[in-house]
């Protein structure tokens, strides 16, 4: 909070708690819905099935299904926040340039907005219904080419799981960027261009480095979108425990392996320090990014 | 600074009392019927005295909580409905698609709860590490079941059961008389395992079955590991989780499952067919107990009555499973003999993997399954 806002808001006595009621309930539900939870799996991490302590649970993590689930998570998120952020960054960037009433413009925020949101089960299935061995699109290009696009299954593995997953980062991307390009002011490439700047020198120096940090923060949205999604994976892919959390729902319910609850809250941590590590790399981005905007 | 002191102490005093607040309060423990029986330890029905007044005692309780029966599997849908209208009791079906260790957890987690789970139907290695929250309790026709399949006290029954079995859609793929052929290119990219075997049961049987037609047994599951490894090398293994919609679609021709569960996935398909692979028969049975802290005690009875009545088993059977009073009906001519003739056919003897080769091999699966498929 700067100081200039602390002068002008309201007077004194009114006091700090007095500021903070409104937010109770948002307080509230942040205790219940992460700080509590975060706290459960931190505990549990370190517990063994009889509730003593051990690092066991953290040791398993070094198991080979542990440490291919994390990298198979980390390819997958990675790859997908990036493709989704490119293309999402670009399509945001077409249908804001076609002006602020166009027709273009909303029909593709009114798509994306229900795109960004179709995953789970039912995109799985769709995709399954499309491209998988049966697909729509892959008999049709099987009789019209002779190509067979479904090859040897590669959308019930990794690389299908990206492909599925760009299907919702690319619209949620349009929602959350369209907004930061909105923001660029005319008058800010106008003041560019009557000081001589061409088109490459004013996108260069103005606007890329003022979209930098947005462009940064949602793809960050979209790296934990991805990583945390599970119920498409589940569908496309049950052998293996590809990604870390398959494997947590491994650990916590499987028929086979009894015992592995407290596994599961040790993967949990790992995915909860990816997430902190991710969001501190991008906190100093930003920093770095942004030092001339203060 | 001191905002962030307020906050971390609002936040601090929250946590306290939410903490506080899941502790809900244990509900009065009184299971006693209106005729003065403790029905949370009746052991059999003539302890209500007898059937007419156990159902009158479920029925002042009203309802019965059941979790992870899901409609389509072994007939459970009909099973429900049927009890529901015969006894005017209301059904209360939680997570149908959960699996066995969540029924457990549901339990611990709404212990003292009107939502805690009545019934358990389970899994074998899950069903025998808890039987410490199971009650005992010996049906009206515990004579007629085998004692290989019941705890000599009825802490737990087995239910329903089948063999593991390659179904498969005779109008895509050519006819499966053995596990080996699977490997062949006529089934590039179609045979899928009903889940994953570090996960799920049926899929574990599936290994235990490839093990045995390839020289190991159900504590040595290598050389079924290997079969699927090279059923991957070969392209032929599908990793996508087959369901109905997965085998009406055409998407996974083959499946390895239970056969009960395959043939109900498949029933809108007409081409479908079943085999049990001779070389490899593996058997498994579900696991049914009452929970110690069902919160309708009755009504946990009277659904145990109904299941392993005449009338009960033949609603499993209609739903491709074979009861566990099936042998014992078929000799006293109470099993519907059509159904009963329609099982996929079995020979050999079968295997029923014992608890400690389900772990060895469990152990063996979680540390090469991963490698095995990737």
């Amino acid at each position: 909070m700067s100081s200039a806002q602390q002068q002008s808001g309201r007077p004194a006595r009114v006091g700090r708690v007095g500021r903070l009621l409104p937010l109770v309930p948002f307080l509230l539900f942040v205790a219940i819905f992460l700080i509590v939870p975060v706290v459960t799996v931190a505990v549990g991490a370190f517990r063994d099935a009889d509730g003593a302590f051990t690092t066991d649970n953290l040791g398993a993590l070094t198991d080979y299904a542990a440490v291919k689930a994390l990298r198979g998570s980390l390819v997958l998120a990675g790859s997908t926040a990036l493709i989704g952020a490119v293309f999402g960054a670009l399509l945001a960037w077409l249908i804001v340039s076609a002006g602020p009433d166009s027709l273009l413009k909303r029909l593709t925020l009114a798509i994306s907005g229900v795109l960004a949101q179709f995953g789970g089960v039912i995109l799985a299935f769709a995709w399954i219904a499309t491209i998988g061995i049966q697909g729509v699109v892959t008999l049709a290009l099987q009789h019209i080419t002779g190509f067979n696009l479904y090859g040897n299954g590669w959308l019930f593995s990794i690389p299908g799981l990206i492909v599925v997953y760009t299907y919702f980062q690319i619209p949620l991307m349009v929602i959350v960027f369209a907004p930061a390009i909105e923001g660029l002011r005319v008058q800010w490439r106008e003041a560019a261009v009557s000081l001589g700047a061409t088109r490459w020198q004013y996108w260069r120096h103005v606007a890329v480095p003022l979209l930098t940090p947005a462009f940064l923060g949602c793809a960050l949205l979209l790296f934990a979108n991805a990583f945390a999604a599970y119920a498409t994976a589940a569908v496309l892919v049950s052998q293996g425990q590809p990604i870390v959390p398959l494997l947590i729902r491994q650990a916590i319910t499987s028929e086979v392996l009894l015992g592995g609850a407290n596994v599961g809250f040790a993967l949990a941590l790992e995915m909860i320090l990816v997430v902190a590590v991710v969001m501190g790399a991008y906190s100093l981005l930003v920093r770095r990014t942004s030092r001339w905007l203060q | 600074m001191s905002i962030r002191k307020t906050l971390a102490a609002i936040t601090t005093a929250t946590m306290l009392t939410s903490l506080a607040a899941c502790a809900a309060p244990e509900k009065a423990n009184d299971t006693t019927t209106e005729s003065g029986v403790d029905a949370a330890t009746a052991t059999n029905a003539e302890k209500f005295g007898g059937m007419d007044e156990l159902v009158k005692a479920a029925q002042a309780e009203g309802q019965l909580n059941v979790i992870a029966l899901p409609p389509d599997w072994a007939n459970y849908g009909e099973i429900i409905s049927t009890f529901e209208d015969k006894y005017d009791i209301k059904i209360n079906s939680a997570q149908p698609d959960g699996a066995s260790q969540d029924e457990i957890n549901a339990a611990k987690q709404n212990k003292g709860k009107d939502t805690a789970p009545d019934v358990f139907d389970l899994g074998q290695s899950v069903a025998l590490a808890n039987t410490a929250t199971f009650a005992p309790y010996q049906v009206k026709t515990w004579d007629s079941i085998p004692d290989a399949y019941k705890e000599a006290d009825g802490l737990w029954v087995n239910d329903y059961g089948g063999y593991m079995a390659i179904g498969y859609d005779s109008a895509k793929v050519p006819d499966v008389t053995s596990l080996a052929d699977l490997l062949k290119p006529a089934y590039k990219g179609s045979v899928a395992l009903n889940g994953d075997p570090t996960q799920a049961g049926a899929a574990f049987s599936g290994v235990v079955m490839a093990a045995i037609a390839n020289g190991g047994s159900a504590g040595d599951v290598a050389a079924g590991v290997d079969f699927f490894a090279k059923l991957k090398k070969a392209n032929n293994f599908l990793t996508v989780d087959p369901n109905s919609t997965t085998i009406e679609q055409g998407t996974t021709p083959v499946v390895i499952d239970w056969d009960y569960l395959g043939a109900a996935a498949a029933k809108n398909v007409d081409t479908w067919k079943t085999v049990v692979p001779s070389e490899a028969v593996v058997a498994g049975y579900y696991y049914q107990a009452i929970s110690a802290d069902a919160p309708h005690p009755a009504a946990a009875r009277l659904w145990q009555e109904f299941l392993y009545s005449d009338e009960g088993q033949n609603l499993w059977l209609a739903g491709g499973a074979r009861p566990v009073r099936g042998d014992a009906m078929a000799e006293a001519g109470t099993i519907d003999a059509e159904l009963w003739g329609a099982l996929p056919e079995v020979t050999g003897t079968p295997v029923i993997p014992t608890n400690e080769e389900t772990e060895k091999a469990g152990e063996y699966l979680a540390k090469n399954w991963s490698k095995a498929i990737s």
